[in-house]
């Protein structure tokens, strides 16, 4: 396959940054993305010419840290990670335009790479149970039905990658942070900081600057692991409930 | 040096116990005053930090990802085996400990094992308290299966993610953590190298990947969890930034690397697709449950199929090659991973491999979609066949997959004592990163267990020992042992930088991947194994005088952290292809082709190699010294494994 | 901040404001079209006179009107507040965008319908609501009592092809608004359940097309009854 690579560079966070064009040959429909990025950036190498940087790690679509807005979509035409992107996706000849995620909230690092540890932020504002290790229950001494279990890992299995956010046109983080209010407030587990949580995962994810939610699903119908809407609807009651019924003046 | 596993005396069962109450304490109010530094975030790593900081320690986490969620733990699938006996089909501390010193081919230590599958039990509960959604029964109990031909169902697990679930555990602890203020958190920060004082390790150097800045961190105590090495034959499944740099500048700087051969090469792999690829994509050994292993009998039919000539459903049942079911009519298809990978490696070798590449063999599930129906294959497998079918594009309900064994694990690593310290005082390891507990070939399920005992619950106690008898007296990175290591690091830097050779940093990797995967793979010789030392020692030669690393260290630079790698890989590459030319025996992961059994199965030498091989390092162009620590077996019987 | 102020202060509790407040004005299109619908009733005006008199002097009605009015300048103004906040959220646009792909037009462009809509209603308002308020009204006399003919006043209006023109695209507007906004306000509110969403999703999407169909009704027929 012969393309054109339509690649934003950007040298650091300070600089402009703008799209440079790439012709290559010889990419094997068998290739990932990332795989001809590879082959991109060892023909850079060999030129002399800086490679171009992306974020990448497992290559297999659970770290979470590849991401790239590809032709117009995060992680590209299929609902999956770009590293579980295949080249046999794209025609003979086609111009791929590849761009970093977008928002305020992550910002530009280098080229295709951008900083999301806005979202560890918002974890660590209260996505978690507060048990220190050791001194817990027996695993059996908390039986959770089958079903609620089944929805929480579905809500559990979200990457973090931030497709959510770049999909957006708010870019608001509202599934990502959803997932995680969502699956603590299901389980047993959750319920005693059940009110906090949602209080305080909010309170960040507005603090980090994102955007709103106007309910298009565009998150959702990006995700790579099919994190539902349903999330979010729960996380408003969540905190509407708490925002009514706690304490906290 | 004598190696002093301080493997504490008395009854299996009770070791740990008297163990746990003969170390010392660090008084409450003192905790505060100790600064631990724990690298990597992985399972063992974000456990760890986790549990100190819980403790009242001061704790820095490192990880070179730009999130602690992203540790290559995260991709494990199958599951956590835990001695919980939920199942009431006959499980115990002491069948877990059984299976794994025997899985583990009786070449690792009873002692370290046998707390693994004691505290086993303690991790499911932790993970279900922090809310790990593990997959339940209709009573609302946890359900579990049994995994990697165990004979009772003591694995837990959270569907094809366990790993996942798991990792993001541990990271919503670290987190917790984060916010208490007790952990400082540096994401995209690699480690260089450990500074040692008076004999003792005092600290760490890191680079900012975003900045270049190269950083001085002090502390009472290192904890190094930094996974396995398995990237060091270029192709596995390891993530692509998953590295041996940590464990290696620990190494150079006097903690001994043990057992480096010990590397587990996982069946069910997706093949090689060309020379293009990246990395290998795993899947779960369940698919051996159902699916048939065969090649063609002729190597003329298998040259048709590689030519397209023919495809593998026109191959009449009489030329197939049933091979695994022929060899081992007992186990067929469920032999353990070693002798599975071994001979897909054989009978590609003769020549009957069924890809374009030649390195493939069928995986067929043509019987049981026969015999259940595609809705019951599409229950059990269906999202594994989904990946199989997103990554080759074809479909394997139509047509066979083809699979080939991968580099998953590496079961060496920094030799530890029973308390996980390395022979660097202060200097732990922890998880892959070090050798301790899975011998010569590590079980399904184990790893996830293995990482999170350490974490959790070992090193939370066998720290607070060494920190109680150092005492708080504050550290800092003033001294001058600091900057001499700034400086080296700084000189390596810019000597990769300044080199302007001709060949990328790949270009050495894929080379070297070559060489280990050809000669210190699934099978190894002596002749094969010297020519390789000899390859290695030139391509280090190469590196050094023609490596070509763009860019300038003030910035990210993703080239420039790759050579850092790429040349500690060309360093430990040697260091293996050492100990598998030492360990004239063939056992677990490790076979070497003139040590078997008339049937071809690895023969182990009890006599001579029932030891840890632990290597110290003698400085730039030496040979490395050779240690012994002996394992003793007080509680089984060694055995010759047989699946036939 | 009060926890009232803080709650409506994020991000959250303005959707909240929205939905609620888009929730009251769906229903008073409701009430407003059926009194309007009176209009349609051959009988020269009385019922719709008699009826928008009626209204007019009900205090309830009056103090419910000022609400309405409130409602809507509160949904314009977090509208406003919240599409700040959500363009900043973004300031670097993607040089390519396949939106299309994964989210409806109108719920990307509730902004734009929003403003058009917006545009109308002070059209409409100055239209009528002024003249009936302020304006010098005709009369008529129903049983012995005088009424202000605004029934007049509106068929003058809609014998003008422009007027009409302008009532029917508007309403398209409204249609769009209402198509993604009915749902929306219950997702926004939390109200999202198995059995119960695709009933919301579907009387979302037959009340965004037989409402403002309604409406554009009157225009069509009152000129085709003024040629």
């Amino acid at each position: 396959m012969k393309l054109t690579l339509k690649v934003w560079r950007q040298k650091n966070n300070a600089d402009k940054g703008g799209f440079v064009s790439y012709p290559i040959d010889g990419i094997s429909k068998d290739m990932s993305f990332l795989e001809m990025m590879d082959v991109l950036n060892e023909q850079l190498t060999e030129k002399g010419e800086d490679p171009v940087h992306f974020d990448h790690d497992c290559r297999e679509g659970i770290c979470g840290m590849c991401s790239l807005h590809i032709n117009g979509k995060p992680h590209g035409p299929q609902q999956t990670t770009t590293c579980q992107l295949h080249m046999r996706s794209f025609s003979d000849g086609e111009t791929i335009t590849i761009e970093p995620w977008r928002a305020k909230a992550f910002p530009v690092v280098k080229d295709l790479v951008v900083d999301r540890s806005a979202f560890d932020r918002i974890i660590q504002a209260g996505g978690y149970v507060s048990v220190n290790t050791g001194g817990v229950p027996d695993a059996n001494e908390i039986p959770i039905p089958k079903k609620i279990a089944d929805e929480a890992f579905d809500a559990a299995t979200c990457i973090g990658c931030g497709a959510c956010v770049a999909a957006c046109k708010n870019a608001s983080a509202m599934l990502f942070t959803s997932a995680k209010i969502s699956q603590l407030a299901m389980l047993p587990q959750g319920q005693v900081e059940r009110k906090d949580r949602a209080e305080k995962m909010i309170a960040q994810m507005d603090a980090e600057g994102f955007g709103a939610c106007t309910n298009t699903g565009a998150c959702a119908a990006e995700c790579p692991k099919g994190i539902s809407l349903t999330n979010i609807a729960r996380m408003n009651r969540e905190y509407f409930t708490a925002a009514v019924t706690t304490e906290n003046v | 040096m004598i190696l002093d596993s301080k493997i504490p005396a008395g009854p299996l069962a009770e070791k740990w116990t008297k163990h746990k109450f003969n170390m010392k304490l660090v008084n409450p109010a003192n905790k505060r005053k100790y600064d631990v530094i724990v690298v990597g975030t992985g399972l063992a790593g974000a456990s760890a930090a986790a549990s100190l900081a819980e403790l009242g320690y001061n704790v820095k986490a490192f990880c070179f990802q730009d999130s602690p969620r992203r540790a290559h733990s995260i991709a494990a699938q199958g599951g956590i085996n835990a001695a919980k006996n939920y199942q009431n089909d006959g499980d115990s501390v002491f069948r877990l400990f059984y299976d794994t010193i025997k899985g583990g081919d009786y070449r690792a230590r009873e002692g370290n094992v046998y707390r693994l599958a004691e505290v086993s039990v303690n991790i499911i509960d932790q993970c279900v308290a922090q809310g790990v959604p593990f997959a339940r029964e209709y009573g609302g109990l946890l359900a579990n299966r049994s995994f990697g031909g165990a004979q009772v169902s003591r694995t837990f697990y959270a569907r094809g993610q366990t790993g996942q679930q798991l990792l993001l555990g541990a990271y919503s602890a670290l987190s917790r953590q984060v916010a208490n203020g007790k952990v400082k958190l540096y994401p995209r920060t690699e480690m260089m190298d450990v500074v040692k004082i008076d004999g003792h390790a005092r600290g760490i150097i890191t680079r900012n990947l975003i900045t270049g800045a190269i950083e001085k961190h002090a502390a009472h105590a290192v904890l190094l969890c930094t996974g396995g090495y398995g990237n060091v034959f270029f192709l596995s499944t390891n993530a692509m930034g998953s590295n041996v740099t940590a464990a290696w500048r620990a190494h150079k700087r006097g903690a001994y690397f043990a057992n480096p051969c010990y590397t587990q090469i996982h069946p069910t792999c997706i093949p090689v697709s060309g020379d293009h690829q990246s990395k290998l994509t795993l899947m779960s050994e369940s698919l051996r449950n159902d699916g048939r292993v065969w090649v063609p009998s002729t190597v003329e039919m298998a040259e048709k199929l590689r030519k397209g000539q023919i495809k593998a459903n026109d191959i009449p049942e009489n030329e197939r090659d049933y091979y695994l079911e022929r060899k081992y009519p007992s186990f067929g298809n469920l032999v353990p991973r070693d002798v599975a990978s071994r001979n897909a490696k054989y009978v590609c070798d003769e020549g009957r491999g069924v890809n374009e590449t030649g390195e493939a063999v069928f995986l067929d599930f043509r019987d049981a979609i026969k015999r259940d129906g595609e809705d019951t294959i599409r229950a059990r497998y269906g999202n594994l066949f989904d990946m199989y079918q997103q990554i080759t594009g074809e479909n394997p309900y139509q047509v066979p997959m083809m699979i080939y064994p991968a580099v998953h694990y590496t079961m060496g690593g920094l030799w530890v004592d029973y308390n996980l310290s390395t022979t660097i005082p202060g200097l732990y390891a922890l998880g892959e990163a070090n050798f301790s507990d899975h011998g010569a070939n590590r079980l399904g399920a184990s790893a996830l267990m293995q990482g999170l005992a350490d974490g959790y619950f070992v090193i939370p106690y066998t720290v607070g020992d060494y920190l109680a008898q150092i005492g708080p007296s504050p550290v800092n990175a003033d001294h001058p042992e600091f900057d001499k290591s700034i400086q080296e690091v700084n000189d390596r830097i810019q000597k990769l930088l300044s080199i302007k050779g001709s060949r990328t940093v790949d270009y050495f990797h894929k080379k070297l991947g070559k060489i280990m995967w050809n000669e210190c793979g699934m099978a190894r010789t002596a002749e094969g194994l010297k020519q390789a030392k000899a390859d290695i020692k030139a391509l280090r030669e190469e590196f050094w005088k023609d490596v070509k690393v763009l860019g300038e260290n003030e910035e990210l630079n993703q080239s420039l952290e790759k050579a850092h790698r790429v040349a500690d890989f060309l360093e430990l590459g040697e260091l293996m292809i050492d100990d598998a030319f030492n360990r004239e025996e063939s056992c677990g992961g490790h076979f070497r082709e003139e040590y078997q059994t008339p049937e071809g199965e690895a023969l182990r030498d009890d006599e001579n190699f029932a030891y840890v091989a632990a290597w110290k390092y003698l400085g730039e162009g030496q040979e490395e010294e050779l240690h012994k620590e002996p394992l003793e077996f007080e509680n089984v019987k060694l055995t010759q494994r047989s699946y036939k | 901040m009060s926890w009232v102020t803080k709650t409506l202060n994020s991000t959250l509790g303005r959707k909240l404001l929205m939905a609620l407040t888009g929730i009251f004005l769906i229903l008073f299109l409701v009430v407003h079209l059926a009194g309007n619908l009176q209009l349609l009733i051959p009988d020269n005006g009385e019922s719709f006179n008699i009826y928008a008199e009626t209204m007019a002097n009900n205090p309830f009605i009056r103090v419910v009107s000022i609400g309405n009015f409130a409602f809507i300048l509160i949904h314009i103004i977090y509208a406003a507040v919240l599409s700040r906040q959500n363009k900043s959220a973004r300031p670097v646009n993607y040089a390519t965008s396949k939106a299309s792909t994964n989210s409806t037009w109108s719920s990307r462009n509730m902004g734009i319908l929003g403003t058009v809509i917006l545009i109308f209603l002070i059209i409409h308002l100055r239209g009528f609501w002024y003249e009936f308020k302020f304006g010098e009204m005709p009369t008529a006399e129903y049983g012995g009592m005088i009424y202000k003919d605004g029934f007049k006043i509106v068929s003058e209006a809609f014998s003008n092809i422009l007027y009409v023109v302008v009532y029917v695209v508007s309403m398209g507007f409204l249609a769009f608004h209402l198509s993604h906004g009915f749902a929306s306000a219950f997702q926004t509110l939390g109200l999202n359940h198995a059995k119960y969403s695709p009933l919301i999703q579907k009387i979302g999407t037959g009340f965004s097309i037989l409402i403002p169909a309604l409406f554009a009704l009157i225009p069509i027929v009152m000129y085709i009854q003024s040629l």
